[in-house]
């Protein structure tokens, strides 16, 4: 591994170095024609989400340096042009459409409507409860149970979600993440249950920790109890579940939280390049685990800055890999992501709307060359999504995949003056914050502290105000604003999801071998005494005895206690 | 009562909100933004962190003498846990904070919150000023009653 505290500021400087910009004869053309034409065109303001200033025009002396080399081929370090070597044109994306809610019955039987309809790879979404490792009986979780995702209390409820889907067969994302390890730990006992062996198992769990701090806010511990789990089921996976993600290190969650699209790259990489360094430090090499790990971005409304973020994404990636992380193996150095469109694009108001900001969002995603995309449906600034607005959802991927034709060749905008310019430029932001992360005492550090997360709020705040200042056009908000708009019908969860799941969860607790519950809870609790344990063994054997996420969780409550964020505001 | 026909009332000591997200809910997005407006606007603004119990919000706005509470949940469950705040209040015989309501809700939902006593509730692409001639309002019923004056 190369010293850090160097590594950022020269790369920094050098990229810095790359991007000066001199054309001469787009500087006389600006004077000559420009200026003659539209005197008056310099007033007003043009930036991104990323706060950079967008010229009226991009030219071939915007482009510095070796182009190509910094493009690479398609498949071809550092991979700016897409990882694969023919793109769509060998296999579309993996259309992954989100989708939770309720009893594992009512999510087990909109998973089969989306098989039905053509979905290639499920994703699921758990509810509160679940996510902060409560059950479903707990005071906290009262009128919370099956309402933002899927309700999993114990190994039971896991049984009936994958209840006739052969997990041999599909590919599963799991978006959970402080009690990732519990849920995975389920997953495979289910595996095993349908006779798979474990080693065929393949999809993600998100447990990506790091961006929970940062902005999705939903922990059980202190960052250092969470990052031991996710070393272990590394370490565990590698060795025993090749085709599992344990990780997916998602940016989705820091834009939502209001970031911006330069903010979102920088933070997410540098979260990434924490997992890669905790890799090296279980005695791994950057070749055996990190070929394993993915990312997932947000694709929000401004079309270009995210194209450009995507592309600046996987260049940088490769490029660190290769340089400071000793990757020699081209598929460790290649960034495969998951996008999903913007849920804060989405409007309350005239939620029709929502399909086409969707579209551009999910156009962007394509361009910017992702490996799977869940497109948001209409009525998501309501509710979770009504079953006909998901349709919409997943015909919008359909019609861009096999009707736009811009899925046809690869990377169609590379070599466009401004989409190279802004990925330049991304590139340079991106590595100026990771100098200032060093500088800052590394991410955990910055995390911990509150640097990152107010770095966020002070851009989301700006972006609230040039909003309310009409700056910044929302339509239907601030702009074509229609008066006593018609409600629209949206899904609603019924109460009844909490009585069922409190029933099975009765009937569990009443039938399970307590004994087996006790021995399995007290070992689980001795590994986690033991930083040199895999825990991974001892939470497949303590969900086996169905001991619920609660009472995993809470071993580690009373061992390490909970986590109180930095004051931020 | 229009908003700020009063604002006598807040000369020596300013509308005091406390922001909080009871329940299991970590989207705190907007409630960051709302406490940099409000803090704008000249509030003393309170914030009760990630995940209090309906009996940490009352107690923290019992002990700090807040005019409004302002709740926030993004994760459906405000019929259920906004009660739960207002009961206790009741409970606990408090009329003089005000408490305001938003995020995710629906439509059909506001009139059954309003009979609580929790009004506002305000969705996605609100107006900041809105809310804040909402809030300097109910704050002015609050503020009226501590001093005795309603």
């Amino acid at each position: 591994m190369v010293d850090s505290s160097s590594f950022w500021s020269e790369k920094l400087k050098n990229i810095e170095e790359r991007n000066k910009s001199e054309d001469p004869q787009y500087k006389k053309w600006k004077k000559e024609v420009l200026e003659k034409w539209n005197p008056g065109s310099e007033e007003k303001e043009f930036i991104n989400s990323s706060g950079i200033p967008i010229k009226e025009l991009y030219v071939p002396g915007d482009l510095h340096g070796d182009l190509n080399e910094r493009l690479g081929y398609p498949g071809t370090f550092p991979f700016t042009r897409g990882i694969y070597p023919d793109m769509y044109r060998g296999r579309l994306w993996t259309m992954r459409m989100f989708s939770g809610f309720g009893t594992p019955e009512d999510t087990n039987r909109r998973l089969k409507y989306l098989i039905q309809h053509g979905e290639s790879g499920l994703s699921i979404a758990f509810d509160m409860p679940t996510l902060y490792g409560y059950d479903c009986n707990n005071e906290r979780a009262e009128g919370e149970v099956g309402k933002c995702g899927v309700n999993v209390s114990t190994l039971k409820d896991m049984e009936v979600l994958f209840d006739g889907i052969d997990l041999g067969r599909v590919s599963t994302s799991m978006t959970i993440n402080a009690p990732a390890i519990v849920l995975l730990a389920m997953y495979m006992a289910v595996a095993k249950k349908q006779g798979v062996p474990l080693d065929r198992i393949s999809g993600t769990v998100q447990a990506d920790i790091l961006k929970e701090y940062i902005a999705q806010k939903e922990w059980i511990f202190p960052p250092e109890v969470h990052l031991r789990m996710i070393r272990d089921m590394m370490v565990f996976c590698t060795e025993s579940a090749p085709r599992w993600n344990y990780i997916s290190i998602s940016g989705y969650h820091i834009r939502e939280a209001g970031a911006s699209a330069v903010q979102e790259l920088a933070f997410t990489l540098a979260d990434g390049f924490h997992y890669v360094e905790m890799g090296l430090n279980a005695g791994l090499s950057a070749d055996d685990f990190a070929p394993r790990l993915s990312f997932f971005f947000n694709s929000s409304i401004n079309f270009f800055e995210e194209i450009a973020k995507m592309r600046a994404a996987r260049r940088i990636w490769a490029t660190v890999l290769k340089e400071k992380y000793g990757a020699r193996n081209p598929r460790t150095m290649m960034l495969k992501f998951h996008t999903q469109t913007s849920g804060y694009t989405l409007t309350w108001q005239q939620p029709l709307n929502n399909i086409i900001r969707t579209t551009i969002e999910a156009m962007a995603g394509v361009l910017g060359g992702t490996q799977s995309l869940h497109t948001n449906s209409y009525d998501e600034a309501w509710a979770l999504p009504s079953e006909n607005a998901v349709k919409v959802a997943l015909r919008t991927q359909q019609i861009i995949a096999e009707e736009s034709g811009i899925a046809d060749t690869v990377d169609p905008l590379g070599g466009s003056y401004y989409v190279e310019w802004l990925t330049d430029e991304m590139e340079k932001q991106a590595y100026s914050y990771f100098d200032r992360i060093e500088k800052a005492g590394g991410i955990l550090k910055a995390i911990k502290t509150g640097y990152i997360q107010k770095e966020i709020a002070n851009t989301s705040y700006r972006r609230q105000l040039r909003i309310e200042e009409g700056k910044e056009i929302m339509v239907g908000v601030n702009k074509y604003v229609e008066e006593n708009e018609p409600p629209i019908k949206i899904l609603r969860i019924s109460k009844k999801a909490q009585l069922s799941q409190r029933k099975r969860l009765n009937d569990v607790l009443a039938s399970r071998d307590q004994e087996k519950v006790r021995r399995s809870l007290e070992r689980l609790e001795d590994a986690m005494k033991d930083e040199s344990v895999n825990l991974m063994p001892y939470m497949i054997e303590a969900v086996e005895s169905y001991a619920t996420i609660e009472e995993i969780s809470n071993i580690g409550r009373r061992l390490y206690g909970g986590w109180k964020e930095p004051v931020i505001v | 009562m229009a908003a700020g026909k009063n604002l006598s009332l807040f000369r020596d000591k300013p509308v005091k909100v406390l922001l909080a997200k009871p329940g299991i809910d970590g989207h705190d997005r907007g409630m960051f933004v709302l406490a940099k407006a409000f803090r704008d606007a000249g509030m003393d603004v309170l914030y009760a962190g990630l995940l209090p119990t309906p009996e940490e919000v009352v107690d923290t706005a019992i002990n700090e003498d807040v005019d409004v509470i302002a709740l926030s949940l993004l994760n459906g469950a405000h019929l259920v846990v906004f009660k739960k705040v207002a009961d206790l209040m009741k409970k606990r015989g408090i009329d003089d904070i005000a408490i305001v309501g938003g995020g995710t809700i629906p439509d059909a939902d506001k009139p059954k919150l309003e009979k609580l006593g929790i009004t506002g509730n305000y969705g996605p692409g609100t107006p900041l000023k809105t809310i804040i001639e909402h809030i300097i309002m109910r704050a002015e019923e609050a503020r009226s009653r501590k001093l005795g004056i309603a």
